[in-house]
C-alpha cells in the first residue's frame, strides 16, 4: 500500500541575513494511510516547518514530498488533498460559523442549499449544531477548536494536518479534546498528521510518533516502543522521565557506555542485593506516586517513583536509602543523538 | 506608610484622582466636551439656524424671519448642477483613490519589510508635510499646455491620447489645466494618502494564518483575495473613503485654481459668504454636503461597511 504521506531526504533551509538556519535537515520519513501520527519535539525542532511544508505553507529546499504516491513538492496549498487545523484556528471573523465551515465548498462552487446542508452535517460530527449562525467571535476556545476541525474535515481530505491545535486550551479541555480527536480519527479513518511539544499528548494518542530534535527526526516509533526502548538520549530524555548515565558510572551500574532507567521501575529496599544506595536529597508529591531525587554516593542523582499505594510513608530528605530494580529494567541506549552533531 | 496628616496638596490631589474614577474622568473630559459640545456643535447649530433667514436684496442686510427663501433656491437647476457635479467629482475620485490606493497599501502591509516600509511611509506621507497650495500651483504648472506632461506625452508622440481625452465632452477642456480631468487628477493626488493609511492599517491586521487557512482550503490567490481579504479590507476602505469624500465635497481651490470655470459647492458657499455676502444663503448650502455625507455613511453602514469585525 502507497504512503499518505512520504518525505524523501527532505530539508528546508531558511536564511535570515548572514544566518543560515537549517528548520529541517535532510528527514525521511512514511506516514501509513489512516495513522494517527505525531510528529513530537521541542519548540524550535523542526516539527512545525515539516507540518507547513506537507500542507504547503513552506516548500522544500531540497527533497521531495508525496501524498499518496503524487509529487508535491512545488504544488501551492490550494492544488493539495490535504487540509489543515491551525494553532491559533484562523476562522475567518467576518463570517459565520456556518460560513466558515462551508468555506472549501464555496470555493468549489457547490450551490448553497447543498453546502449548507453539509456543514450542518459536519457541526453535528463536532458536537457543535447550535453555533451555525454565530461569529467565531462569539464562542470559547473548545467551540472554535471544533469549528476549525469540521472546517477542515467538510471536503474529506485524506490527510489532516494539526498544528498544536489543542496548545491553546486549559488542561480539562485539552484531554477532553484528546479522547475525542482520537474518537474521530478512528471513526473516519482519515490519516491524521498532528504536532505537539507536549510528549503526554503524543503518547496518548498516537499509533505512531516521530521525534524532532534539530531539525533532525531522531526516532519513529509506537508510543510503547519510544518510552521503553528510546533510541536515542535525546529520546530518552524528551519523553517522559528518565534516568540517562554515561561513561563509567554506567558501565559500572549495567556493563555498557549509555543506559537509560525509568523512575517507576525503581524500588527502595534493604542493604543486601541493592543496586546502588544515597542520600534523599528531594521529596515531590504526584498524587499517584513520590518522586524521590536520590544523590548517589559516586555523585551522581537517581529519580525513583515510589507509588503512593505502598503505603503512606516515604523517607525524609536527608535519609539513606538503598535503590534496587531488575535486569530488564535498564535500557541500554546505542546511538548517539542525532542533534548532538559538532 | 506615611502619614496622611502630612500629604502635600499634590499628594493629596493624586489621591483623589486616584481613588474616585469619576473626578479623574470628568477633569479630562470636560475641556474636549466643552470644546465639541458648545464650539462646533454650537456653531452647526447657529449654521443651521443662519440658514432659515435670508438677505434683504436692497438693503444687503440679513432679515432675522425664518423662511424656506434659501432651500427653494437650491432647487433649481444651476445650484441642483453644482450640487450633482460635485457629488460625481467626489465619488470618481474616490473610486479612483480606492483603486490607486490599494495596491500600495497592500504591498506596505504585506510585502515590505525595514527600510522599504520606512520609505513608502514617508513617501507617503511626504506631501502633506508640504503646504498644500504650493502642492496645487506645482501641479498648475505640470498641467499647463506648456506644462511637463504635454512636453513628456510629445517626447513618447502619444499627444493624439491627451487630445483625444480633452476633447471628450464634460470631462475635456482647452488644456488639462482647464479641464475636469485635470481637477480630477489632483483631487486624487491631495487626497491619495488619506486612503492608502486607513486601507493600510486594515490589511495589516488580517493575521497572514487566516490567507494559509483559506489556500488550504482550495482558494486559489484571486479567492482568497476576494473572500477574505477584501471584506476584511473593507472598514479601511471605507474610513479612506469618508476622507476622499468629504474632503473633495468641501474643497473650494483646487476647482478654483485647476478646471473650468464650472462651480463646486465649496466655491459657491466661499462667494456666496466671502463676495456677495449673503450669509444665510452659505450657511443653508453649507448643509449640503452635510446632508450629502450623512446620506453617503447611511449607504454605507447598509451595505456593511463597517461590519466586518
Amino acid at each position: 500500500m502507497a504512503s499518505a504521506v512520504s518525505l524523501h531526504h527532505v530539508s528546508c533551509v531558511f536564511e535570515s541575513g548572514a544566518q543560515v538556519v537549517r528548520a529541517v535537515d535532510d528527514v525521511s520519513l512514511d506516514i501509513r494511510p489512516g495513522e494517527f501520527f505525531t510528529l513530537l519535539g521541542p519548540s524550535g525542532s523542526g516539527k512545525t516547518t515539516c507540518l507547513r511544508m506537507i500542507g504547503g505553507f513552506a516548500l522544500p529546499t531540497e527533497g521531495s514530498i508525496a501524498i499518496h504516491g503524487e509529487d508535491v513538492s512545488h504544488k501551492p496549498p490550494y492544488l493539495r488533498p490535504v487540509n489543515t487545523v491551525f494553532q491559533d484556528y484562523a476562522l475567518f471573523p467576518h463570517m459565520t460559523v456556518l460560513e466558515n465551515v462551508a468555506y472549501s465548498l464555496m470555493i468549489r462552487g457547490v450551490d448553497r442549499a447543498q453546502r449548507e446542508k453539509r456543514a450542518r452535517e459536519l457541526l453535528e460530527v463536532v458536537r457543535l449544531p447550535d453555533a451555525a449562525q454565530r461569529k467565531p467571535g462569539q464562542l470559547s476556545g473548545g467551540q472554535r477548536q471544533r469549528v476549525a476541525l469540521a472546517r477542515a474535515l467538510i471536503s474529506e481530505p485524506k490527510v489532516l494536518l494539526l498544528d498544536e491545535p489543542l496548545g491553546a486550551l486549559d488542561l480539562k479541555l485539552r484531554e477532553q479534546m484528546q479522547t475525542e480527536l482520537k474518537a474521530l480519527q478512528r471513526k473516519l479513518g482519515i490519516t491524521f498528521i498532528f504536532v505537539t511539544h507536549d510528549q503526554h499528548e503524543a503518547l496518548s494518542m498516537s499509533d505512531r510518533i516521530g521525534v524532532f530534535n534539530r531539525g533532525r527526526l531522531e526516532q519513529v516509533a509506537s508510543p510503547v516502543d519510544l518510552y521503553n526502548r528510546p533510541a536515542t538520549r535525546f529520546v530518552a530524555d524528551f519523553v517522559g522521565a528518565a534516568n540517562v548515565l554515561d561513561g563509567e558510572d554506567a558501565r559500572r551500574l549495567a556493563g555498557h557506555p549509555s543506559i537509560m532507567i525509568r523512575p517507576e521501575l525503581i524500588r527502595l529496599g534493604g542493604p543486601e542485593a541493592a543496586r546502588t544506595h544515597g542520600l534523599v536529597e528531594d521529596v515531590q508529591y504526584f498524587g499517584a506516586f513520590w518522586r524521590l531525587r536520590v544523590r548517589r554516593n559516586e555523585g551522581s542523582a537517581l529519580l525513583a517513583d515510589i507509588p503512593t499505594t505502598d503505603g503512606n510513608s516515604v523517607p525524609a530528605a536527608g535519609s539513606a536509602v538503598h535503590l534496587h530494580w531488575d535486569p530488564a529494567a535498564v535500557h541500554c541506549i546505542a546511538a548517539a543523538s542525532a542533534g548532538a552533531r559538532p | 506608610m506615611s502619614a496622611t496628616a502630612a500629604a502635600t496638596p499634590s499628594e493629596r490631589t493624586s489621591a483623589a484622582l486616584t481613588t474616585r474614577k469619576g473626578l479623574l474622568l470628568t477633569a479630562l473630559l470636560v475641556p474636549p466636551l466643552l470644546w465639541f459640545g458648545v464650539v462646533y456643535v454650537g456653531s452647526l447649530l447657529s449654521l443651521l439656524a443662519n440658514s432659515f433667514f435670508s438677505l434683504d436684496d436692497f438693503t444687503g442686510q440679513v432679515v432675522r424671519e425664518l423662511s424656506l427663501y434659501n432651500f427653494r433656491e437650491i432647487l433649481t437647476p444651476t445650484y441642483l448642477d453644482v450640487i450633482l457635479r460635485t457629488t460625481l467629482m467626489a465619488a470618481a475620485v474616490t473610486v479612483a483613490c480606492a483603486l490607486i490606493g490599494f495596491p500600495v497599501a497592500y504591498y506596505m502591509a504585506r510585502h515590505a519589510r525595514g527600510a522599504q516600509k520606512a520609505l513608502l511611509y514617508i513617501a507617503v506621507m511626504l506631501p502633506l508635510w508640504s503646504s498644500y497650495l504650493v502642492r496645487l500651483y506645482a501641479w498648475k504648472l505640470l498641467l499647463a499646455k506648456e506644462g511637463a506632461i504635454v512636453w513628456a506625452l510629445q517626447a513618447l508622440h502619444l499627444e493624439w491620447l491627451l487630445e483625444a481625452l480633452l476633447a471628450t465632452p464634460v470631462i475635456g477642456g482647452n488644456s488639462l489645466s482647464f479641464s475636469p480631468l485635470g481637477t480630477f487628477v489632483v483631487f486624487v493626488y491631495m487626497w491619495l494618502p488619506f486612503m492608502i493609511l486607513p486601507i493600510q492599517a486594515a490589511i495589516e491586521r488580517i493575521p497572514g494564518a487566516y490567507l494559509e487557512a483559506s489556500a488550504d482550503l482550495g482558494a486559489s490567490p484571486a479567492q482568497t483575495f476576494g473572500n477574505v481579504v477584501l471584506p476584511l479590507a473593507m472598514p479601511g476602505i471605507a474610513a479612506g473613503s469618508i476622507f476622499t469624500f468629504s474632503l473633495t465635497l468641501g474643497d473650494y481651490i483646487i476647482p478654483q485654481v485647476i478646471g473650468n470655470s464650472s462651480q463646486y459647492i465649496g466655491q459657491v458657499v466661499y462667494r456666496q459668504q466671502g463676495v456677495a455676502g449673503n450669509l444665510p444663503f452659505a450657511a443653508a448650502f453649507s448643509l449640503v454636503p452635510i446632508l450629502v455625507i450623512a446620506l453617503y455613511l447611511w449607504m454605507a453602514k447598509r451595505k456593511g461597511a463597517f461590519d466586518a469585525v
